[in-house]
């Protein structure tokens, strides 16, 4: 175990996975040379020479099109999207190629790509370099979404992807990228994909959240002890697969669910939850689910601390919720 | 290269080659590759024929043909090597069936039935024949370009001595994968060549409303390698380019572009009209400049194929398309469990709940 930032989490995934394989490539804006602008690749230039660490062109198509064509001869690319903002010129090729070769092959190409990505606001990045649409891309067939909230995840559950037979898109909360250091396991830690953790135990109310979200729920969860409100949190981990049968237990148990993210409300990715809850566990909910969510806008600049979901917003959802009936 | 450029209407020069040239430029086997090229055109004019024609039946759902394309597409098959990579544009399924796809499995791809390895899964002339080399497309235009350039770092990171091929048409030129790709592949010094197959139309637009440039060759200068432009109704010239180019490639001499230009001698696609866009006169133009009936004489006064021979080969062709639709036209769809597989390798939940319900449900008995 060592203590590091989730930063550093990831950047001892990719070590590890390049040392592991000598399949496994990175390529992206700024990755080489510079260490990736958040320093996610710091020192992989070095250690794994040009041939395994490639600064490219400025242009997200050419970036995720590329790496399509590694992996069809075999290779396993990471690619770096510089911020996850700045993915949609590669939209085409993540929807009609990546997501869609195996299916469309019958299985002679699958194209195993991981695409990283920095999400999500509290950096005060305005609208370019903050946002969270990690459901455009759940929505897609073909797909993995994962989105990491601790240190010890980000790696684990990059490894994981880094040698799974699906693509995977990566997101990395940049707004904890090194606030929350914790404790990592050492060498080739890996956590499964599909599987969430329940972050704190509770008996009243479940909360769901992902990425930076968990953070700001589990402080929310943890002022509400002290009304005698015990609040189950679960950490999804990842969006697809999601761990259905961990937030249906959970349900069972509380009665009671609140969903946070990010992401706008309308088509967000909480409302795939809330239907979920509404197929499979109805008759255990004794109260509404309840959205806490950012706005259906797009993201602001100087009021972001008001857009996001703060801790004071959860913790009066979850009151709401407890106390509905 | 000798023979005429086209566009030049009424102008077509006989191809300008003896005996001797061809020994010269094609090598000793010359003969045989010449043979070749000829009968892998006849079959792509013959399917193309024969597919429109069961497309027009209701017996096919669409129909790309290729005519006009046969010597570029039959010269580039003869001209790569077994382990190159094509990343196909829209009408080289040719090409496929010329590094030994087989025919019945072509056929099962456009019949969409259960001999199809890619399970019905995609419309017509969309083949999937990785045994051979030659990539899965999509129907979008020029998102394979940016591809080939990855496969093309692949071969050279595994030290394989092959390259990739990247075809697209005069459309594509306009789109933005096809500068990302090849200026991608300008910086990487990749071993990958563009083959650009310009065959003067995008659906209905011309090639000079896609770009303002005289040829869409000189567009590689921009990106830091050559571009040049062969007679694409040329088999020899054809072959000889990209032999030369893939040369140069496997000895690191960085990308290239070749634009092959012909004409498009069929519609767009069984779904188009181009008598509402194309001048009066184009069809009688573009026969002219007919890939067949320039080389069919030639291989007349060199005495490879004469007359009763070729009606012989050109029958033999018939009967063995005949004989594959007939095997394969009957064969059933894929099985309903298709549906859920391969959009991932191990499916997982809420996917394995609608697989496992899928009886119930197509039988009117929802849960």
């Amino acid at each position: 175990m060592t203590e590091l930032t989730l930063i550093q989490g990831v950047n001892q995934a990719l070590r590890e996975a390049m040392k592991a394989d000598p399949d496994v490539v990175l390529l992206g804006e700024d990755i080489g040379v510079n260490g990736g602008v958040f320093r996610a690749t710091e020192g992989l230039l070095k250690e794994f020479g040009e041939d395994r660490v490639m600064d490219t062109p400025l242009n997200e198509s050419g970036i995720v099109g590329t790496a399509v064509g590694m992996a069809l001869y075999g290779l396993k690319p990471v690619a770096e999207i510089q911020f996850l903002d700045f993915i949609y010129p590669a939209f085409d090729q993540i929807v009609s190629e990546l997501a869609k070769l195996r299916y469309r092959s019958g299985g002679q190409f699958p194209c195993h790509v991981v695409l990283r990505a920095p999400y999500g606001g509290g950096i005060k990045g305005g609208l370019y370099h903050s946002q969270s649409t990690e459901q455009l891309f759940a929505s897609i067939p073909g797909l993995k979404v994962v989105v990491p909230s601790t240190p010890a995840d980000a790696k684990g559950l990059l490894l994981s992807s880094i040698f799974d037979e699906d693509p995977v898109l990566f997101l990395e909360p940049k707004r904890i990228y090194r606030s929350l250091p914790g404790e990592v396991p050492d060498g080739d830690h890996r956590v499964p994909l599909g599987t969430a953790r329940v972050a704190r135990e509770g008996s009243d109310v479940s909360v769901f959240a992902y990425g930076a979200m968990v953070p700001v729920a589990q402080q929310a969860c943890q002022g509400l002890d002290a009304q005698g409100i015990h609040a189950e949190l679960i950490d999804l981990r990842s969006l697809v697969p999601l761990d259905e049968a961990a937030l249906l237990r959970s349900v069972e148990k509380t009665g009671r669910a609140v969903i946070v993210h990010e992401a706008p409300r309308f088509c967000g990715y909480g409302a795939e939850i809330a239907a979920l809850l509404a197929e499979k566990a109805l008759y255990s909910l004794k109260a509404p689910v309840v959205r806490v969510t950012g706005y259906d806008t797009p993201f602001p600049y100087a009021l972001e601390h008001l857009y996001l979901p703060s801790v004071d917003r959860v913790s009066r959802a979850i009151e709401r919720t407890v106390r509905a009936a | 290269m000798a023979s005429s450029p086209p566009g030049e209407p009424g102008d077509v020069l006989p191809l300008p080659y003896d005996a001797d040239s061809l020994a010269r430029r094609v090598g000793p086997a010359w003969k045989e590759t010449l043979l070749t090229i000829y009968r892998g055109m006849l079959l792509g004019r013959i399917l193309d024929q024969r597919l429109l024609g069961l497309q027009r039946q209701g017996r096919v759902g669409f129909y790309g043909p290729a005519m006009g394309q046969e010597a570029t597409n039959a010269a580039v098959a003869a001209a790569l090597g077994k382990e190159d990579w094509v990343f196909p544009g829209l009408r080289e399924q040719l090409v496929a069936l010329l590094r030994g796809h087989p025919l019945p499995v072509y056929l099962a791809q456009l019949f969409g039935n259960e001999k199809d390895p890619a399970r019905g899964r995609q419309m017509p002339c969309h083949p999937t024949a990785r045994e051979v080399g030659y990539v899965s497309m999509s129907s979008v235009i020029g998102n394979q370009i940016p591809q080939a350039v990855g496969t093309a770092w692949a071969l050279r990171r595994k030290g394989v001595a092959a390259i990739a091929l990247a075809c697209f048409g005069d459309g594509a030129t306009s789109s933005g994968d096809f500068h990302a790709g090849l200026n991608f592949a300008g910086v990487l010094r990749v071993p990958v060549l563009f083959l650009l197959t310009n065959n003067q139309w995008a659906i209905s637009l011309p090639a000079s409303r896609q770009s303002a440039v005289a040829t869409l060759a000189e567009k590689a200068r921009a990106y830091g390698f050559s571009g040049s432009r062969v007679d694409g109704t040329d088999p020899v010239a054809v072959f000889c380019a990209v032999r030369d180019a893939r040369e140069a490639l496997l000895k690191g001499e960085g990308p290239r572009l070749l634009e092959a230009v012909f004409y498009r001698m069929a519609p767009h696609s069984s779904s188009d009209d181009p008598t509402r866009y194309q001048p009066p006169g184009w069809g009688e133009e573009a026969r002219l400049h007919d890939p067949l009936g320039r080389l069919e004489p030639l291989l007349e006064k060199l005495g490879l194929v004469p007359g009763p021979a070729r009606d012989r080969l050109r029958e033999e062709i018939e009967t063995e398309v005949r004989q594959a639709i007939q095997a394969t036209e009957p064969l059933p769809p894929p099985g309903p469990e298709s549906l859920f597989e391969d959009t991932y390798r191990h499916p997982f939940p809420p996917l394995t709940e609608e697989r496992d319900r899928f009886d119930t449900e197509q039988g009117g008995h929802f849960p």
